[in-house]
């Protein structure tokens, strides 16, 4: 009743997870959603980080995935902000008409 | 059973991601993604790392999706226009893409001969076995991501403040 899994399952899914959020931060216009598919990315590492964690029974692996959560949590917390303030200026948000630094 | 659940999960984060392709509005996206990281929490939970599970679904599928909701709401950008990406990204960047997932997809594969598998009597990571190492060994990055943190709150509020004119 038990069957166990591979692990390498649980990296295939992983790499197919980072693959689709590729092809997120590449076709979608949207600049959240381009900032969604980033975290997507993120999600799909970590997921290969406690793979590895558990074949290997490192407790470090699991720290680090702790470590990637509080980067992404300040990091969406910062991007987030400079959306808004994007929005605000120029009033849109397609990445195909915010094509300067300055404003 | 543990094929089951992890059939069963696997499947929900795909379907999510590629939800999270195919839909038009952002907020959509987002339902969709707090999907993909709820399953992610389950599959944690199968490899015994059960802080990392509770953390998943508080920080992600709570705190970063709940910002990431807010953001939507409050900016109201409405459905995304159909261009279908630039001509560089159509014709370089998808060939890319595949490429790349073939690579990994192989390299796995290679080195999975020499995995072993995952089962649920493997027993759990426990959160007391995961501080013993963050607050000994690893007490001073910890420490370094809570100024971080404090950083980003700061430049965040300065970055989303509105500026009045005379300040």
């Amino acid at each position: 009743m038990n069957t166990p899994v591979p692990a390498d399952w649980y990296l295939l899914l992983s790499a197919a997870l980072f693959t689709m959020g590729v092809i997120g931060f590449l076709s979608k216009r949207s600049l959240i959603t381009v900032f969604m598919s980033i975290e997507l990315m993120l999600n799909a590492v970590n997921l290969s980080f406690v793979t590895f964690a558990h074949e290997w029974h490192a407790v470090k692996g699991q720290i680090f995935v702790f470590f990637v959560m509080m980067v992404a949590a300040a990091e969406a917390a910062v991007g987030l902000a400079i959306i808004i303030a994007i929005f605000r200026v120029r009033g849109t948000l397609t990445v195909d008409q915010i094509d300067r630094m300055k404003l | 059973m543990h094929l089951v659940l992890f059939l069963i999960f696997a499947l929900f984060a795909l379907a999510g991601a590629a939800n999270l392709l195919l839909q038009k509005h952002p907020i959509n996206s987002a339902l969709s993604l707090i999907v993909v990281m709820s399953s992610l929490a389950v599959l944690y939970l199968l490899l015994g790392a059960e802080f990392l599970a509770m953390a998943q679904v508080i920080v992600y599928a709570g705190a970063i999706m709940v910002l990431f909701t807010f953001v939507v709401m409050l900016l109201n950008e409405g459905r995304e226009e159909k261009t279908w990406g630039s001509h560089a990204a159509r014709v370089v960047g998808f060939p890319a893409v595949v490429a790349l997932l073939a690579v990994l997809a192989s390299a796995i594969l290679r080195a999975g001969r020499h995995y072993g598998m995952v089962s649920l009597s493997d027993g759990i990571t426990t959160t007391q076995d995961l501080s013993r190492v963050l607050f000994r060994d690893l007490l001073l990055p910890f420490e370094l991501t809570s100024v971080l943190i404090l950083i980003a709150i700061l430049g965040a509020v300065a970055l989303a403040r509105k500026d009045d004119g005379n300040a």
